[in-house]
C-alpha cells in the first residue's frame, strides 16, 4: 500500500523586489496587484513536476544541496503548504518534525507546554495524560518540566519538541534536519527511536545533509537537484552519485578559488594575520603522481607546497599545520619546533612541502591553517581556514580520523566479509 | 487526505471542521491568559486596567472639569461612571480584539510555517481570550452596582444574548483584518485611528437618547451601536433593548461573519508564504 503519492507537483513562490516586501493597500490599488496571479518570471520555481510513491513501512532520503527544493516538498508532504499544482495523497497519521518546539510559549511551564503543543499536533488531552510520563522521560527533563520554556538551554528545547513530536505516534513521520540542532548525546536516542519506527513498519520521509546517517537508515533516496528528482535509488548509489557531482563542483571552486589567491581581499584580513616578515603564498595540494588536486580518498598520500619569502635573514621561525574538519574540530596539528626541528636561517624564497604518505581522514570537507611563527608564537604570516580540501571515498567509518585497524575473531564467531564495500 | 491546488468545502463542514478544533482553542485561550497573568504581581488586575482608566478619565473631564459636578442627562456623576464602565468593557473586548488580530498571524508565525495548523484558530483565540477577559470584568461591574446603590433587574438574563451577538460580529471582522493585514500590513495603522473614530461613534461616553434625530439615523448604521446599547439595558436600564434594531445587528453580524470567515478561507493557502 502507498503511504504517500505525489502526482506532477509544481510549487511556485513569489518573488519579491526588494523595493516593497510588503504591499501597502495604495500601491496594490495604483498597480492593480490586488491578489493578482504570478506571472512567469516574478516567481520562484521550487518544485517543477515532481512525482514519487512512497510505500507504507518505507524508510525514504531525501539529499540535494541547499534550494533544491528539499523542504519544500516535505512542507507540502506535511500539508503545510498546498502545491501550486499537482496532487499529494496520503495515508495516515503524519507528524513532522520541521521545526522542533514551534508553539511554544516561553513564560509558562514546560509540564503545560507539552499538553499546548500535544494538542497542536493533533493529540486529545487524555491521550497526552496518558504519555506524559514518557515524554519527560525521553526528554531527560524530569527536574525541569515546571521551570517556564524561556529557562531551558537550546538543547532541552529541542530534546523536549523532538519527544512530543515523536509520542504523536504517527503512521507517517517526516524528519527535516532537526536533529543538526541536538546535542550531540541526544541525537543517538533520536535515531534509536527513527530505527524503532521502522521495525514497526511505520513510514519515514527523512530530509538531511548527513549522507552516513541517510545511508545507514534509508530504504531508498531521492537526490533533489533544482526542484526536479535528480535520481531515487538504492541509498548509497544515489549517495555517491550525489557525492560525485558535489566532488566536481567542489573542484572546480577549489580550483577557481586558487587561481585567484594572490590578490588579498578586505575580507580575507581575519583570515590571515602576523607581521609578513616572513610570507607565505601559493598553497597547493598534490597527490601521489604529483597532480594539483583537492578531492582525496581516504588513504590516499597528500602532500602541501607553498612558497616562502623572508625580506631579511631570520633565524627564529616554525613553520606549521592545522587540519580541521567541517564542524571546526581541529582533527591534526604539528610544526617544525614540536617535531625537534631547530631552526637556522632563511632567507629570500624557497619551497616547503610537506607529505602524508596516508591521509587517514574519514569523509567530509577539510581546513587548513598554514603558519610561519616564531618559536614564541610571534606571527609572520598565518593563514586560517584559508585552503579546503575534500575527503570522499566509498569507506563509511566515522569520527575525526581513520585509525588503521583490523578486526580479529574466534572460531566460534562467523563473519563475512562483502567486498565491494 | 487530500490535498491539492483547488478545494471547496461548503460553509456548513468548515464550521464543523472549526467545532473540532475546540480542544485546541481552548488550549490556546488558556495558554494566553496564564502567559499573560504570570509574572505580573497584579496579573488579573492589568485586563481591567485599561476600561478602569477610561473610566476614570471621561468621568473626571465631563463629570468635574466640564460639567462641574454634574453630567447632562445623569442624576449624578456615579451613575455616569457607571454607564461609561457598562460600555466600556464590552468595548475593550471589541478593540482589543480587532488590534489584536491585525498581527496574530504575524505573530504565530512559527506555527502556521512549521506545522500543520488549523490558520483559523488564531483569530478564534483572540476574539475568544478577550472575550474571557471582559468576563473577568463583569463581576467588577456588578460590584460597581452594588458600591453605588444601583440595583439591577432580571434583564441581566440577557448578558448571553449580547455576548453572542458581539462574538459573531466581532469574530467576522477579526477574520477579515487578520486575513488582510497579511497582505496588506498598512492595515494595522490605518486600524488604530479607525477604532479611536469608532469608539466616539458609538454611545458610550453619551447616551443614545441624547444625540439628535437626524444623527441617530447615523448611529444605527453602527452595528457595535446596538450590541453596546444592549449591554446598556442588561444592566443600565434594566430593561428590554430595542428589539427590532438588535436583530438587524444580530443579522449583520451573521453577514460579517460569513463574509470574513469566506476571504479567510479564500487567502488560507496564502499566509505561509506571507507571514
Amino acid at each position: 500500500m502507498e503511504a504517500v503519492q505525489v502526482h506532477d507537483v509544481y510549487k511556485f513562490y513569489k518573488k519579491y523586489a526588494d523595493r516593497h516586501k510588503f504591499l501597502t493597500i495604495k500601491s496594490a490599488l495604483v498597480n492593480k496587484t490586488l491578489f493578482g496571479d504570478l506571472q512567469a518570471g516574478e516567481r520562484f520555481e521550487a518544485l517543477r513536476g515532481v512525482s514519487l510513491d512512497v510505500k507504507s513501512g518505507q524508510t525514504l532520503g531525501i539529499i540535494g544541496e541547499n534550494g533544491s527544493g528539499k523542504s519544500t516538498l516535505l512542507k507540502i508532504l506535511a500539508g503545510i503548504s498546498k502545491p501550486t499544482t499537482g496532487e499529494v495523497i496520503t495515508n495516515g497519521r503524519i507528524s513532522a518534525l520541521i521545526e522542533l518546539g514551534a508553539g511554544f510559549h516561553p513564560e509558562i511551564s514546560g509540564r503545560e507546554n507539552i499538553f499546548i503543543n500535544g494538542v497542536i499536533l493533533g493529540l486529545t488531552r487524555k491521550q497526552i495524560q496518558e504519555k506524559y510520563q514518557e515524554i519527560v522521560r525521553f526528554a531527560e527533563l524530569e527536574e525541569f518540566i515546571d521551570n517556564p520554556v524561556k529557562s531551558y538551554s537550546s538543547g532541552m528545547f529541542m530534546r523536549l519538541g523532538f519527544s512530543i513530536a515523536i509520542n504523536v505516534n504517527p503512521d507517517i513521520l517526516l524528519v527535516d534536519e532537526v536533529l543538526a540542532v541536538g546535542d550531540a548525546s541526544f541525537v543517538p536516542k533520536c535515531l534509536d527511536k527513527i530505527n524503532e519506527f521502522r521495525r514497526q513498519g511505520k513510514t519515514i520521509i527523512y530530509v538531511s545533509h548527513d549522507l552516513a546517517t541517510i545511508e545507514r537508515i534509508c530504504d531508498d533516496v531521492i537526490w533533489m537537484k533544482k526542484g526536479k528528482i535528480e535520481m531515487r535509488g538504492y541509498p548509497k548509489r544515489v549517495v555517491d552519485a550525489y557525492l560525485e557531482y558535489i566532488g566536481k563542483k567542489d573542484e572546480k571552486k577549489s580550483l577557481v578559488q586558487h587561481g585567484e589567491e594572490e590578490k588579498l581581499s578586505g575580507n580575507e584580513k581575519e583570515k590571515r594575520w602576523g607581521s609578513r616578515e616572513i610570507e607565505i603564498s601559493n598553497v597547493k595540494m598534490f597527490d601521489a603522481a604529483n597532480r594539483e588536486k583537492y578531492i582525496f580518498e581516504a588513504d590516499e598520500p597528500l602532500a602541501i607546497q607553498f612558497d616562502v619569502e623572508a625580506r631579511a635573514a631570520e633565524s627564529d621561525f616554525v613553520f606549521g599545520i592545522g587540519v580541521y574538519n567541517g564542524e571546526g574540530v581541529n582533527c591534526y596539528g604539528s610544526n617544525t619546533l614540536l617535531e625537534n626541528y631547530a631552526a637556522r636561517q632563511i632567507q629570500g624564497k624557497g619551497k616547503v612541502r610537506l607529505t602524508m604518505p596516508a591521509l587517514g581522514l574519514v569523509n567530509g570537507s577539510y581546513f587548513l591553517d598554514i603558519a610561519v611563527h616564531k618559536r614564541d608564537g610571534y606571527p609572520f604570516d598565518y593563514h586560517h581556514f584559508q585552503y579546503t580540501f575534500r575527503v570522499t571515498s566509498s569507506h563509511r567509518d566515522v569520527g575525526i580520523a581513520r585509525i588503521p585497524h583490523h578486526w580479529e575473531f574466534s572460531d566460534n564467531i562467523a563473519l563475512f566479509k562483502n567486498e565491494d564495500s | 487526505m487530500r490535498y491539492n491546488g483547488h478545494s471547496e468545502i461548503i460553509m456548513i463542514e468548515k464550521l464543523k471542521e472549526i467545532l473540532r478544533h475546540r480542544e485546541l482553542i481552548l488550549i490556546l485561550v488558556s495558554r494566553e491568559l496564564k502567559a499573560r497573568y504570570r509574572g505580573t504581581v497584579l496579573g488579573f488586575f492589568w485586563s481591567l486596567f485599561n476600561p478602569l482608566l477610561l473610566m476614570l478619565v471621561y468621568t473626571v473631564v465631563f463629570g468635574f472639569i466640564i460639567g462641574g459636578g454634574r453630567v447632562a442627562g445623569f442624576e449624578s456623576t456615579k451613575l455616569y461612571a457607571l454607564f461609561l464602565f457598562n460600555g466600556i468593557l464590552p468595548w475593550t473586548w471589541f478593540s482589543s480584539s480587532l488590534l489584536e488580530s491585525s498581527n496574530v498571524l504575524m505573530v504565530q508565525g512559527a506555527l502556521i510555517k512549521k506545522i500543520k495548523f488549523p490558520i483559523e484558530v488564531l483569530p478564534i483565540m483572540v476574539v475568544t481570550t478577550n472575550m474571557v477577559h471582559f468576563l473577568f470584568g463583569l463581576p467588577v461591574l456588578v460590584a460597581f452596582f452594588l458600591i453605588f446603590g444601583k440595583s439591577l433587574t432580571w434583564w441581566v438574563l440577557f448578558l448571553p444574548v449580547s455576548l453572542l451577538a458581539q462574538y459573531i460580529f466581532t469574530m467576522g471582522l477579526c477574520f477579515l483584518v487578520s486575513a488582510l493585514t497579511v497582505h496588506f500590513r498598512d492595515i494595522k495603522d490605518i486600524l488604530a485611528n479607525l477604532i479611536t473614530l469608532w469608539f466616539f461613534a458609538t454611545p458610550i461616553i453619551y447616551t443614545y437618547e441624547s444625540v439628535p434625530k437626524a444623527l441617530q439615523y447615523v448611529l444605527n448604521l453602527n452595528p457595535m451601536t446596538h450590541i453596546v446599547e444592549s449591554y446598556h439595558y442588561a444592566f443600565y436600564f434594566g430593561s428590554l433593548p430595542h428589539w427590532k434594531r438588535f436583530s438587524v445587528t444580530i443579522l449583520v453580524g451573521l453577514l460579517f461573519f460569513y463574509m470574513g470567515y469566506l476571504l479567510f478561507d479564500k487567502l488560507r493557502d496564502t499566509y505561509v508564504e506571507e507571514v
